[in-house]
C-alpha cells in the first residue's frame, strides 16, 4: 500500500513549524542555522511530494529540490564562516551580542 | 528726451560702483568719482530744464512730457506700475534744485569729511540719495513716486546713522525711519484708496482735470467725508511725515545727529520738501475733488510753523536752531498751497509755494553749510562755545549773514520774494491766517539773527585751537549758494511755474511788502539789542515766562508725550499682551505638538530593535493573521 501524500505533508509541516520556531526562540547562531535548515528541507520534501503525486510525468519538482539543497548547502557554507569570524572577534556566538550595527 | 533718464540712472550706477568697490579706491578717488558724477547729472539737468523751458510751451501753456516711460507691473489693462521720467515745470525746477544742493554739497563734503572713517560709504550714500530723490521727482505714476519716496527714506536713515558708533546716531536714524514710516503706511493706504476708486496710478490722468475718473467716487463716503478726499488725506499724512509737519516734525531735530552736509542735503533742502512737492504733484487733485482737505492742510501747516518757530527761539544747538527754523518754513510753503486756488491770478499761492522751496532749499542748504563750516571750526554744535567768529571766518560770515537776510525777508535776496508772494496769498484766502504768518515771518527773523549775533558777534568764547576759515572746497559752494541767493529773487518765477501752466506774472503788493519788510527789520532790531553784545534783557525775559521758556526748549515735550502713549499705552496695553499671548499659547500648542511627536517617535524606536527573531516572530504573526482572514473571510 502506497503512503498517502497527507502523511508527507504533516511531516514537512511540522518541520516547517518546528524550524520556525527554533529560529525565533534559539539563542545559539549554529543553532539558528540549523532551524533554517530543517525549513528548507520541510519545503524540500513538499516540493518532492507534489511532484510525486500531482504531476508524475513531470520533472521540475525534483530540478528545485535539487538546488535547494545546493544552494543551502552554499549558504551553509558562507553562515559558518561568518559564524567562525563573529566567534574570533566576541568569542561567543550569542544572538543577543550581536548589536553592534544597531547604533 | 529720452537721455533725462541718465539724471536718474547716473547716481544709480555711482552708487554701485562705490558701494561695491568703494573699499579699493583710496578715499580722495571714491569722492573725486561721485563728485564727478553729480556734476554730470547737474550739467544733464540744467540741459533739460533749458531744452524744457524753451520748447514745451504750446498755445503759452507747458505741457506734461512723458520722456522715458517703461511697463514694470501690471495688475489690469488699465492699472499697471510704470517707470519713467516725467517732465513738467515743478519735476524740472526739483530737478535744478536737488542735483544743484546735491553737487554743492559733494564738493563741500570733500573738505568737511576729509580723514573720515567710511569716506567711500559716505560718498555711495550721497549717491543713492541723489538717485533716489531725483526719481522721485520726476515719477510718471504715484506708485513710482511711492517707490523712490521709500528709498530716499532709506538713503535718510543711512546718512543720519552715518556715525554709527554714536549711540545718539543710531537712535536718531530709528526715530526717523519709524516715524517716517509709520506716516507712509497712510500715504500707502491713501494710493490704495485712490487707484481704487480712479483706476489709475497714473499722474497725467489724475491732474488732467476733467474730473470723470473721480465720478465712481462721488457717492462713496466715510464718516462725513467722499472717499476720494479720505484718500487725499491719508496721502498727505504721508507727506507730512518726510514734510515734518505737526505731530510727526519730531524726527527732524533728531536727524542733525547725522553730518551736517547731510543734514543741508537732506534735511533742508530736498527730502523734506518732497510732502510740499507731493501736494503740489496732486494739487489739481486736491483742489477740485476736496479742497476741505487742502484749508485743513493750510491751517495744520500754519500750526506748524509757528509752533517750530517759537521752540526755534529757545534752542541752543545750531543745528536744532537751523532744523525748526526748517520746520517753519516748510510750514510756509504748505500754507501757501493750502491757500491757493487754481489758473491765473488765483494759483498765486501755488506759484508762491514753489518758489519759496526753490529760494528756500538754496538758502537753507546755505545755512546749514555754513554752521557746518564753524561747527568744523569749533568742534561744537552749542552757542556758548561760539561768539564773535567773524573776524576769524570772514567768508562763512558773509554768507551766512546774507543767507539770514534772505530767510528774514530783506530784499533784494530772494526770500522776500517768495515770502511776499505766500503772505500776499495767505491775506487773500483769510487776513486772520495772513497775520499768523506775518507774526511767525517776524520770529522767523528774530531768531535766524539771535542766531547770527551768537555766533559772529557775542563775547567770544574760549577756544583749545584758534578757530580758523573752512578750506577752499568749502567755502567755494558757499559763495555758490550765497550768489544764487542774491539773485534768485529776480527769476521771473511765475513765468515758468504756475498752477496752471500759463504765464503768471509776479505783482508785489506794495502794503504787504513795505508791512513785512518792516517787521523783519523791527524783530531784526530787537535781536540786535538782546545779543550783538550782553545783554540782561533775554535773561529777564527768560526768567520772567520761565513756564513758557522752558516748555519751549522741551520742544512742548512732545517727545515725553511720544514716549509716553508709545511705551506706556501701546507696550503695556497692547504688545504685552499679545506677547504673552505668543509665547504661551501660540508657542505652547508648537512645543504641545513637538512633545507629543517625541513621546510617539520613542515608543515607535522600540520596534526597530535590529533583532532579527524578533522581526520574524512580527512577520509571522502577520502571515497568520492575513491567512485566517482569507481563509475564513474569503
Amino acid at each position: 500500500m502506497e503512503i498517502q501524500m497527507e502523511y508527507y505533508l504533516i511531516l514537512g509541516a511540522v518541520m516547517f513549524f518546528a524550524g520556525v520556531y527554533g529560529f525565533i526562540t534559539r539563542r545559539n547562531l549554529i543553532a539558528v542555522l540549523i532551524s533554517i535548515e530543517l525549513i528548507l528541507n520541510a519545503v524540500d520534501i513538499n516540493f518532492a511530494v507534489f511532484n510525486r503525486y500531482l504531476f508524475p510525468a513531470q520533472l521540475e519538482g525534483f530540478f528545485f529540490t535539487l538546488f535547494a539543497i545546493a544552494i543551502a548547502a552554499a549558504e551553509t557554507a558562507v553562515a559558518i564562516a561568518i559564524i567562525i569570524n563573529i566567534y574570533r572577534n566576541l568569542h561567543n556566538i550569542e544572538v543577543k551580542n550581536l548589536d553592534e550595527l544597531k547604533d | 528726451m529720452e537721455y533725462t533718464v541718465l539724471i536718474v540712472l547716473l547716481p544709480m550706477l555711482t552708487f554701485f560702483v562705490l558701494g561695491l568697490l568703494g573699499t579699493r579706491l583710496k578715499p580722495c578717488a571714491s569722492g573725486l568719482v561721485g563728485t564727478l558724477s553729480m556734476g554730470v547729472t547737474a550739467a544733464l539737468s540744467y540741459w533739460t530744464a533749458w531744452q524744457y523751458f524753451t520748447t514745451a510751451k504750446i498755445d503759452g501753456v507747458y505741457r506734461k512730457i512723458t520722456a522715458f516711460d517703461v511697463e514694470w507691473l501690471r495688475f489690469t489693462d488699465n492699472l499697471h506700475i510704470d517707470l519713467g521720467v516725467l517732465l513738467d515745470p515743478i519735476s524740472v525746477m526739483m530737478l535744478i534744485v536737488i542735483s544743484t544742493v546735491s553737487l554743492m554739497v559733494h564738493i563741500y563734503s570733500l573738505g568737511y569729511m576729509k580723514g573720515e572713517r567710511g569716506f567711500e560709504r559716505y560718498y555711495a550714500f550721497l549717491s543713492l540719495f541723489s538717485c533716489s530723490m531725483l526719481g522721485l521727482v520726476v515719477a510718471t505714476n504715484i506708485f513710482q513716486m511711492y517707490i523712490f519716496w521709500e528709498l530716499v527714506g532709506v538713503s535718510s536713515y543711512l546718512l543720519i546713522g552715518f556715525y554709527y558708533t554714536k549711540p545718539e546716531a543710531i537712535a536718531a536714524s530709528k526715530k526717523a525711519f519709524i516715524v517716517t514710516r509709520f506716516a507712509d503706511l497712510g500715504f500707502l493706504i491713501g494710493i490704495l484708496l485712490l487707484s481704487f476708486y480712479t483706476k489709475t496710478f497714473d499722474f497725467g490722468l489724475l491732474t488732467s482735470g476733467d474730473g470723470s475718473i473721480f465720478s465712481q467716487a462721488a457717492g462713496t463716503t466715510f464718516m462725513g467725508g467722499s472717499a476720494i478726499a479720505w484718500a487725499l488725506a491719508l496721502i498727505f499724512v504721508g507727506g507730512a511725515g518726510k514734510s515734518a509737519m505737526f505731530p510727526l516734525h519730531i524726527w527732524l531735530p533728531d536727524a542733525m545727529e547725522g553730518p551736517t552736509p547731510v543734514s543741508a542735503l537732506i534735511h533742508a533742502a530736498t527730502m523734506v520738501v518732497a510732502g510740499v512737492y507731493l501736494v503740489a504733484r496732486l494739487f489739481p487733485v486736491y483742489y477740485f475733488q476736496a479742497p476741505e482737505v487742502l484749508h485743513g492742510i493750510a491751517y495744520l501747516a500754519a500750526f506748524t510753523s509757528l509752533f517750530a518757530a517759537v521752540i526755534a527761539c529757545v534752542q541752543t544747538d545750531i543745528k536744532r536752531v537751523l532744523a525748526f527754523s526748517t520746520i517753519s518754513q516748510i510750514g510756509f510753503m504748505m500754507v501757501a498751497l493750502g491757500v491757493s486756488g487754481y489758473g491765473g491770478h488765483a494759483g498765486t499761492g501755488y506759484m508762491a509755494g514753489m518758489f519759496h522751496l526753490f529760494t528756500h532749499a538754496m538758502f537753507k542748504a546755505l545755512l546749514f553749510l555754513g554752521a557746518g563750516a564753524i561747527i568744523h571750526a569749533v568742534h561744537s554744535n552749542e552757542m556758548s562755545r561760539m561768539g564773535g567768529l567773524r573776524k576769524q571766518m570772514p567768508v562763512t560770515h558773509i554768507t551766512f549773514l546774507i543767507a539770514c537776510l534772505a530767510i528774514a525777508g530783506i530784499p533784494p535776496f530772494s526770500g522776500f520774494f517768495s515770502k511776499d508772494e505766500i503772505l500776499a496769498a495767505t491775506f487773500h484766502f483769510q487776513p486772520v491766517l495772513g497775520g499768523v504768518m506775518s507774526f511767525i515771518a517776524a520770529l522767523t527773523a528774530f531768531y535766524m539773527f539771535r542766531l547770527y549775533y551768537n555766533i559772529f558777534w557775542a563775547t567770544p568764547a574760549e577756544h583749545e585751537h584758534e578757530p580758523h576759515e573752512a578750506p577752499k572746497t568749502m567755502t567755494t559752494p558757499l559763495i555758490v549758494l550765497a550768489l544764487i541767493t542774491c539773485v534768485a529773487g529776480f527769476i521771473p518765477f511765475g513765468k515758468f511755474v504756475s498752477s496752471d501752466g500759463a504765464d503768471y506774472i509776479i505783482h508785489l503788493d506794495p502794503v504787504i511788502a513795505v508791512a513785512s519788510v518792516a517787521i523783519a527789520l523791527v524783530s531784526i532790531g530787537i535781536a540786535t539789542l538782546f545779543y550783538r553784545k550782553h545783554s540782561p534783557v533775554p535773561d529777564a525775559l527768560e526768567r520772567r515766562f520761565s513756564g513758557l521758556h522752558r516748555a519751549a526748549s522741551h520742544r512742548f515735550y512732545i517727545d515725553e508725550i511720544y514716549l509716553f502713549v508709545t511705551k506706556k499705552i501701546i507696550f503695556n496695553g497692547i504688545s504685552r499682551p499679545i506677547a504673552w499671548f505668543d509665547r504661551h499659547v501660540i508657542d505652547g500648542a508648537m512645543d504641545g505638538l513637538a512633545f507629543v511627536t517625541n513621546k510617539m517617535s520613542l515608543a515607535v524606536r522600540g520596534l526597530q530593535s535590529g533583532r532579527i527573531q524578533q522581526y520574524v516572530l512580527v512577520f509571522l504573526c502577520g502571515v497568520l493573521v492575513v491567512t485566517v482572514l482569507v481563509l475564513f473571510f474569503e
